[in-house]
């Protein structure tokens, strides 16, 4: 039970990486199609400003969800790193390469300087979610042994199933940003970005069902026990939700009605991780360990139970603070809050301070 | 040659990759989360100064700091994931028995870390948003969870010198685990406030020297001067501090790691009246080209001429750390940490004489190099105590070779890492030039998580 509230956990975490990062990959994918300098400048900028001020905060989702993993399923944990060695060194370094190149692309001193640092950042963008993507493939069509690398190190991640969420993984990031998108496009009144982003999300969308369409197919040949899973009452109802979820916010997206489509793309992106979750109950790795098997024991459970809560007390309020502060800069964006120059910054600044004393 | 000969020889070069890899990731990333740690504060006394006594110059240093600190902690946080991926792909019979036991600070270190990079991007988002005060007192918040952060983590580390908080059971498993017992190890404490201090001693030094450089080009203009003072105070602070702090470190390893203290002072045999041995190297259980001080090595590490000290001879040898690279590491940090007490008495002897910093060049070339030698230090300290604890991953339970990973292809990505992160070094250097010439023409740049304008 305090395993399967861990997991919950975990599963949070995991959804929040999925959104939160997915939207900032699949920016990076736009970015990528954006075009030449010119072409692509006005894209390129709202998408930096759409996700520039949370990014780099966004990797903490993943570092919760392994820490977390690595405490509460220590076995667990060590079987699927070493296996799929490959793909999350890939990955990683698809991480290191993207945020870094983000952080210094303003600087490059020369347009050759900057496409490249820009590729570098699109092209992880891509890369990361796949390899991702395939590591969930591998796991969930059961194909992690116990033991250290025990596990083909190549099949394991190149198989049907993890093709198939890499491929998903990549499309719905870009779904998902292109969504994003387009709300803030429209609330901040820039339509022509808002419909540029627009006709985009409805391209991945329309793929991203094409490709979701092969997955019954898919996880039927290449992972039963998950099939099974999935085929259960409760799997129909959350795969369904999902399904659901995902056509209405298209719909919602062909009808501008953005801020709805935004919701609903969240819900869908939701309802595919939580619905692998419920097919592969309640096996960690499928057909070799459960949850009860693999977990920790309960002192060490109840100590993330602990760390969760601190989490939430302290940097939950901080971060609403900064999204408050970020969405008001965001809306203030095109009328500077200052004239943009330091000298009249500080003159402000100073004078503020001097005001704030006299009056205290 | 037979198969498992063959077989020995690759899990032995695995074994050196793994460690390679580990050894140097972790390096890079510790300089970047020192910055981390640090610069918080030190942003914070220019940002005060700036406030309370109405100098522009002053807030104009804490936000030009801000925007190095906001570049520095990106690339701190993408090689910190890279270092929690690495935990479990190279060092399975680490993470496997013992994940659970040392899993509570990493998660602790999570919210620390998600609480600054929050507070980072709402300072950064402040300048005229936030009301004046309120921005400010933004940094303290900061700093603190550069503490917490910091004990968190380095609790793990101290935890491999010195394991805590469970039990081993009749069938070897690991029972009993208290993680709350395990994270305040008897070697957590002194590890985090050695490695706090040498945080700000880094970042103190390494922000002077910029200045310290200008100063020298011959611009005295009055952000050099309190870019210099504000950093370099603090590293003056922290410098006689960090030798204390160091000596009751090296005192606690007499009992605690004999192994790690014989080879850090390169003792071959148990004995009283220890020499200091300066330089010098260990072949064939005899030390050679060393100058010898008498008795200083007890009398430092005893307090007493007649104190025992451990010796090479008592450490079986299959159990004996390199001791060649323990000895020059730790040599090196402690003479480091010497010139830089000399340097920072000299400008402390300086302010108190005449209300300012020395005026010798010789002063200013050696502040310029100040910055590098402290980091030169930390990474000296760090091989003292990881080298040093070899062959064990966990002090006197696991053996670093039985826990690597078996995967294939260690060595590969050891090649690989090291390429993009030196890469990536260099990258950083350059971008943080090219922000430290633009800020200096007076520009306002722009940095990732600030705000950033579309044209419409
Ligand atoms: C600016 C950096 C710096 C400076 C000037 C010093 N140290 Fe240090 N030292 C570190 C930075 C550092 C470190 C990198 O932060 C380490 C690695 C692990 C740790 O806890 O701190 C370290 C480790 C470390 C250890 C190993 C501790 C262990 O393994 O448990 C000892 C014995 C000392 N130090 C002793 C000293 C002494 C006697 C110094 C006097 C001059 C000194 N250090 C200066
Ligand atoms: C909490 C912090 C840390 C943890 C959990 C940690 C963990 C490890 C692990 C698992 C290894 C490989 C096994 C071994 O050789 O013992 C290792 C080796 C090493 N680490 Fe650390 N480390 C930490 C901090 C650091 C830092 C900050 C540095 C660097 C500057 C560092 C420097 C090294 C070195 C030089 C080695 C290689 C030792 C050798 O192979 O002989 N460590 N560390
Ligand atoms: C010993 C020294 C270490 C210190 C003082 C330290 C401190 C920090 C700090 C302050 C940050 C924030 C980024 C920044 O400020 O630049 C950071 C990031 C990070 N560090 Fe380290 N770190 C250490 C070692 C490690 C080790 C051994 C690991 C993992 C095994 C690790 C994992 C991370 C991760 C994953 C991040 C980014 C996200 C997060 O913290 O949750 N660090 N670290």
């Amino acid at each position: 039970m305090l395993a399967d509230t861990i997991l919950v956990i975990i599963w949070v975490g995991l959804t929040a990486y999925a959104i939160f990062a997915g939207a900032d990959f699949g920016a990076g994918m736009w970015d990528l199609l954006a075009g030449g300098p010119k072409k692509g400048s006005r894209p390129r900028g709202l998408l930096e400003r759409s996700i520039g001020p949370v990014w780099e905060a966004n990797h903490v989702w993943l570092i919760f969800v392994l820490v977390y993993l690595w405490t509460a399923f220590p076995t667990a944990f060590v079987s699927i790193m070493t296996t799929m060695y490959i793909p999350m060194m890939l990955a990683g370094l698809g991480i290191v390469f993207r945020g870094s190149a983000f952080a210094f692309r303003k600087w490059a001193p020369t347009v050759q300087g900057k496409a490249v640092l820009g590729t570098a950042f699109a092209g992880a963008s891509v890369v990361t979610p796949f390899f991702l993507g395939t590591v969930a493939g591998g796991v969930a069509s059961g194909r992690v042994p116990l033991g250290n690398a025990a596990g083909d190190p190549w099949t394991s991640w190149i198989n049907p199933l993890s093709i198939l969420g890499g491929v998903l993984a990549v499309v719905i990031c870009a779904y998902v940003a292109a969504v994003l998108v387009a709300r803030d496009a429209q609330r901040s009144g820039l339509d022509d970005l808002s419909e540029y982003f627009r006709s985009r999300a409805l391209a991945a969308g329309i793929v991203g069902g094409v490709v979701a369409l092969t997955g019954p197919f898919v996880v039927k040949a290449d992972a039963p026990t998950l099939y099974e899973g999935l085929t259960s009452t409760f799997g129909v109802v959350v795969v369904g939700l999902s399904v659901l979820a995902g056509l209405a916010s298209l719909v919602s997206i062909y009808l501008h009605r953005t801020r709805l489509s935004r919701v609903l793309a969240v819900l869908a992106t939701a309802g595919i991780l939580w619905g692998w979750a419920v097919g592969q109950f309640p096996w960690l790795l499928p057909n070799v360990l459960t949850i009860e098997e693999g977990a920790a024991s309960p002192a060490v459970l109840i100590a993330l139970l602990v760390a969760f809560v601190a989490a939430g007390l302290i940097a939950v309020p901080a971060l609403i603070w900064l999204l408050m502060l970020t969405d008001r800069g965001v809306l203030d964006a095109d009328q500077p809050v200052h004239d943009g120059s330091t000298e009249a910054l500080l003159t402000a600044l100073v004078a503020e301070a001097a005001q704030s004393d006299s009056a205290a | 040659m037979n198969a498992d000969l063959l077989f020995a020889a690759a899990s032995e070069l695995n074994l050196y990759a793994a460690r390679y890899q580990m050894a140097f990731s972790l390096g890079f990333h510790i300089i970047l989360a020192g910055f981390g740690v640090a610069f918080p504060f030190i942003t914070f006394l220019a940002h005060r100064r700036g406030y309370t006594k109405r100098d522009p110059d002053s807030l104009r240093l804490a936000k030009r700091w801000s925007k190095v600190m906001a570049v520095l902690f990106a690339v701190g946080a993408v090689s910190g994931t890279i270092l929690s991926f690495e935990m479990g792909m190279l060092w399975p019979g680490l993470m496997g028995p013992y994940g659970d036991v040392i899993g509570l600070p990493f998660a602790l270190e999570g919210v620390a870390f998600f609480v600054e990079a929050i507070l980072i991007g709402i300072y950064l988002y402040g300048w005229k948003r936030l009301p004046a005060r309120l921005h400010m007192f933004v940094l303290l918040p900061m700093t603190v969870s550069g503490l917490a952060g910091s004990f968190f983590i380095i609790s793990v580390n101290g935890w491999m010198n010195g394991p805590a908080g469970f039990s081993i059971g009749p069938g070897g498993e690991i029972i009993d685990v208290n993680p709350w017992a395990a994270m305040f190890n008897s070697a957590a404490v002194i590890e985090w406030l050695h490695m706090l201090i040498a945080a700000y001693m880094m970042t103190g030094f390494l922000v002077a020297s910029v200045y310290a450089v200008r100063w020298l080009k011959g611009d005295r203009s009055r952000i050099v001067r309190l870019g210099f003072l504000i950093p370099f105070t603090v590293a003056s602070i922290a410098a006689p501090i960090q030798i204390l702090v160091g000596d009751v470190a090296a005192r606690r390893l007499i009992e605690a790691q004999p192994a790690k203290f014989a080879a850090m002072e390169m003792i071959p045999e148990t004995r009283t009246n220890a020499p200091l041995t300066l330089g010098g190297l260990y072949v064939d259980g005899e030390v050679r080209w060393a100058v010898e001080i008498p008795g200083l090595a007890s009398l430092l590490g005893t307090r007493s001429l007649d104190g025992e000290l451990p010796g090479l001879n008592e450490i079986p040898v299959a159990d004996t750390p390199p001791v060649n690279v323990v000895h020059i590491a730790f040599q090196v940090m402690v003479g480091i940490g010497t010139a830089l007490l000399l340097l920072a008495a000299w400008f402390g002897w300086s302010w108190w004489r005449r209300r300012g910093p020395p005026e010798a060049k010789l002063f200013w070339v050696a502040s310029s190099f100040a910055g590098v030698a402290a980091i030169v230090a930390l990474e000296a300290g760090w091989i003292v105590t990881e080298v040093g604890r070899q062959p064990w991953i966990v002090w006197q339970l696991v053996r670093t070779k039985d826990a690597v990973s078996l995967s294939t292809g260690i060595v590969a990505s050891a090649i690989t890492i090291s390429l993009v992160y030196l890469g990536l070094g260099i990258v950083t250097i350059i971008v943080l030039r090219i922000i430290a010439k633009r800020m200096a023409a007076g520009e306002d740049v722009e940095i990732p998580y600030g705000p950033s304008k579309v044209e419409s």
